[in-house]
């Protein structure tokens, strides 16, 4: 019997969209069956082209170039300046894009589910959505969690 | 340096793309054959010996030179 991890992905970030593709797809490198369960913000992970974003605003441990105090991390620009900058450091530092990372959970089989209440809840459309992925609810999420080695709430 | 059949260079690639680059090339080789797999993200001396160690496949070989963390992996008859 292969090892099982279950993940609930609930953000849309870009800092927030690693560890669920990230270690959903080293684990099928393992030999481990993995799923992600997606909902709420974290639905924004399976569109087919990502947006994702990161903000130093009401997170103060984001290490930026010079401290930018919160007021000014309110204009507009600042989000997609710290976008920018991190993507570049991601890129510098050889770290997988989160493109990357979600083809090769993909390819090696790791199941997408979208939460199907939150898409409602949001009016997303299934076909925004990358190909190959299944939806499902609490009841489908913690049926395979029941059975994990590993669950993880992101 | 062991003799191998297949090489990999993940020289300034980050976790995890060494351990999943390491498992795209076992999984083109058959049991016994032999992968070298260059890294130089340090967290592989911890990363891939646990790799092996969930997969089957032996680590036969570890050195390091000039920044480069040389690994030769054989590939287990699991096929895990």
């Amino acid at each position: 019997m292969p090892k099982k991890l279950a993940i609930i992905a609930s953000k849309g970030t870009l800092d927030g969209a690693y560890p669920p593709f990230l270690l959903a797809s080293t684990a099928a490198a393992l030999g481990f069956e993995a799923k992600i369960f997606f909902t709420f913000y974290g639905l924004q992970l399976l569109n087919k082209e990502l947006s994702l974003k990161v903000s130093p605003l009401g997170n103060p441990a984001m290490p930026m170039p010079v401290p930018v105090p919160s007021i000014v991390q309110v204009l507009p620009g600042l989000q997609g300046f710290a976008t920018w900058m991190m993507k570049r450091k991601l890129k510098k530092k050889g770290v997988a894009s989160v493109e990357q990372l979600r083809e090769i959970c993909i390819e090696s089989g790791v199941e997408l589910i979208a939460c199907q209440m939150t898409v409602d809840l949001f009016d997303f459309k299934h076909e925004d959505f990358v190909d190959g992925i299944s939806s499902g609810g609490a009841a489908t999420f913690l049926e395979f969690a029941s059975e994990a080695d590993i669950t993880l709430y992101i | 340096m062991s003799e191998f059949d297949a090489e990999i260079d993940t020289s300034g690639l980050n976790c995890p793309l060494p351990v999943l680059k390491a498992r795209k090339a076992l999984n083109e080789m058959a049991a016994g054959q032999r992968l070298h797999l260059i890294v130089t993200d340090p967290g592989a001396n911890k990363d891939i010996p646990a790799f092996c160690k969930m997969t089957g496949n032996s680590l036969v070989e570890t050195s390091e030179a000039n920044g480069k963390i040389h690994f030769i992996l054989e590939k287990g008859a699991s096929n895990a």
